[in-house]
């Protein structure tokens, strides 16, 4: 088992023709991904790359290719568009790569698709990956190997620092998933970590959090009262300064709220093993699994 | 991104948000004509730079005659104002506001923001105005009275209502009230605000509704659609290097240590500062030097780094997931070859093709310091940044 996404997924690729979606839906193929269409406005009776066929919209490759997952890689200008379409069409995945789109775009369109039954992952994130078996994002395949660790962060490269150090170590992960470093995205660690509680597969989870917001501290809650399965925790950012926003338009301490320590404090009441050096992850999940 | 107060001001005044009388001045002979076309025997002189606390700073001053004013602005204009918002050295006020002073009878707050908690906007009134919010916030909580607005249904009178009813509002001046949070919230909406504050709303003698000040911050992610709002931008209020850096979308921060930091990715950047001083050490900067770390970037990045004089050493911690390492040890090292960097570099390359890209750093005559893990990479910074290593 896994969440999210598994080699039954059928995943088209909205803004599959332009440079990054082409980039990356290659090696989404090439990792195993069953990439069933790609949507471009306008661009609709296209073979992409020779083998993809391309539609005009997410409603077509829904219903001539059964896609149920979409991978987004559309300007941030007409991104919260994009999403609402493949909600609308009936997508139950969405993942959008995305970065940089207006806060208040988010803001409507996660309301709007409430009620599709679709889960949104991202925006501005690595996206979802299952090893061996789907890859839905822009994360390199080679560093994940099949197992029983879950990960879920707001981070990119920080994900694959800790993944990488499972994986050296021969621990293998069962689903990892880069939520975003935006204000407002489709999924928090608390829907996460409710999926992950029911995964047979999952023994343990990796929580990757930064400065900004208090999403930390609501997962922090749920772990504390529901949560069946050890987490080990790092939050990134204790050393920075407050009213600066740390590269992601999340990360921002404001009004005194969202500090690295609060939340350290948080999760270490929850139980949460709580590492204070990034190097330390992989060491601490051994640990904690007996391995 | 932040705009001064007298934009803001401007802002309003378009949204029909009642602000007093006023504009803005470079010199002192400007300043004592506004004040000259303003009338009256009650002025206010206020130094416009993007922080907060310029009251307590001597940034704002009451004067009672245009002469007064003349002096006032001569002294402020050109003088560094350090408020607890500036950092020690301060910030060069190039411009002030002259207004009209108001017969002022009480002080309200009102900001908004986008909660994250239940991801819409919310507006937050309080019958505490003119001190500072975060210090109600936690001493009498229930002072603050907040609305959390329904997105798709946009500011519904009700909304507004409550606000002005819990402020103990009535009669005419409720109204004023209600008709103030609605064109604030229009504008909020419209422009792609992120936060807008306005501490003290004054209650004038004469029973208007007035916004003495006006804080009010936007999305840099929809600046694309408010050419207008981009074109308020005041790259003097801004650090040199940031701006510098953003040229290049490069993302950096500078901060106070010796140890400069290139990494790829916020979240590995935060990271690393964070281990950096886990070992006994001092970023000297936040840098995010993107997904593809190719020489150009990197190039870019040291320059940067390296005309911050506090750099004693700089450590280069880059997962190379897609970007392969080999790609990212030449960009580097091109880049320090053509820079002829000075000080000890400690890099710390980890992911597809390490093994190349370690032989790529050692035989290029360069005299990098390697690390096979980010412990031990902030470490060696660390002792890099003493003279110890």
């Amino acid at each position: 088992m896994s969440i999210l996404v598994n080699r039954d997924t059928r995943v088209v690729v909205q803004g599959i023709t332009g440079k990054e979606g082409t980039f990356h839906a290659k090696q989404c193929i090439e990792y195993g991904t069953n990439i069933v269409a790609g949507v471009t406005p306008g661009k609709g009776g296209q073979m992409w790359e020779g083998k993809v066929p391309v539609y005009n919209t997410v409603a077509e490759a829904v219903e001539k290719e059964g896609a149920n997952a979409s991978l987004i890689f559309v300007p941030p200008a007409f991104a919260a568009d994009a999403i609402a379409e493949a909600a609308y069409a009936g997508c139950k995945v969405i993942v959008a790569i995305t970065e940089g789109i207006p806060a208040l775009d988010m803001m409507k369109v996660k309301r709007a698709i409430r009620d599709t039954g679709a889960r949104l992952i991202g925006p501005n994130c690595p996206g979802v990956i299952t090893p061996g078996e789907c890859k839905m994002g822009i994360m390199p395949g080679y560093i994940f190997k099949r197992g029983p660790v879950g990960v879920i962060s707001r981070s990119g490269t920080l994900t694959y620092e800790a993944v990488w150090q499972c994986t050296t170590r021969g621990i293998g992960q069962s689903t990892c998933i880069g939520i975003g470093g935006d204000p407002i995205i489709g999924s928090r660690f608390i829907d996460l970590l409710k999926l992950f509680n029911e995964d047979p597969e999952t023994e343990l989870v990796i929580l990757i959090g930064e400065i900004g917001g208090s999403a930390e501290e609501e997962a922090a809650e749920y772990i504390k009262k529901e949560f069946k399965k050890p987490v080990v925790a790092f939050i990134a950012g204790r050393t920075a300064p407050p009213g600066r926003r740390m590269g992601h338009a999340g990360a921002i301490i404001a009004g005194g709220k969202g500090t690295a320590a609060e939340k350290m404090a948080a999760l270490r009441e929850a139980g949460v093993h709580v590492v204070e050096s990034p190097a330390e992850i992989g060491s601490t999940v051994a640990k904690v699994l007996g391995k | 991104m932040k705009v001064h107060e007298y934009q803001a001001k401007e802002l309003f005044k378009q949204y029909g948000i009642p602000v007093p009388r006023g504009k803005v001045a470079e010199t002192p002979e400007e300043a004592k004509k506004i004040a000259e076309e303003l009338g009256g025997n009650l002025f206010v002189v206020k130094a416009q730079v993007h922080a907060g606390g310029r009251g307590k700073a001597g940034g704002v001053k009451l004067a009672k005659s245009v002469d007064e004013v003349y002096e006032i602005a001569k002294k402020m204009i050109g003088m560094k104002l350090v408020t607890h918002q500036t950092g020690p050295e301060g910030k060069l006020v190039r411009k002030v506001l002259v207004e009209e002073g108001l017969n002022i009878e009480k002080e309200f707050y009102v900001g908004m923001v986008i909660d994250r908690q239940t991801e819409c906007p919310v507006m937050m009134v309080s019958s505490e105005g003119g001190v500072e919010i975060e210090e109600v916030a936690k001493k009498s909580p229930e002072k603050i009275l907040k609305a959390y607005i329904d997105p798709a249904l946009g500011m519904m009178p009700f909304y507004a209502r409550q606000l002005a009813f819990g402020l103990g509002f009535t009669g005419d001046v409720f109204k004023k009230a209600v008709n103030f949070m609605t064109a604030l919230y229009k504008l909020f909406i419209e422009k792609d605000a992120s936060l807008a504050e306005i501490n003290p709303l004054v209650l004038t003698k004469e029973g208007d509704l007035i916004a003495l000040d006006a804080k009010i911050n936007f999305d840099d992610n929809a600046l694309y659609r408010h050419p207008e709002i981009a074109e308020l931008r005041d790259i003097h209020e801004e650090d040199p290097l940031e701006v510098e850096a953003s040229k290049y979308d490069l993302n950096y921060i500078k901060l106070d240590g010796n140890i400069g930091c290139m990494v790829n990715g916020a979240g590995l950047a935060m990271a690393t500062m964070d281990i950096i001083k886990l070992y006994g050490g001092e970023p000297a900067n936040f840098l995010d030097v993107g997904g593809a770390a190719n020489a150009e970037r990197v190039k870019n990045a040291f320059r940067i780094l390296l005309s911050d004089p506090n750099v004693k050493a700089v450590f280069i911690n880059i997962f190379g997931g897609i970007v392969r390492c080999d790609r990212v040890a030449e960009g580097v090292t091109k880049a320090a070859g053509e820079l002829e960097v000075k000080v000890p570099m400690v890099v710390r390359l980890e992911g597809t093709n390490k093994e190349q890209a370690m032989e790529i750093l050692k035989n290029s005559g360069l005299s990098f310091i390697l690390a096979d893990s980010m412990a031990d990479g902030a470490e060696k910074a660390v002792k890099a940044a003493k003279g110890e290593l």
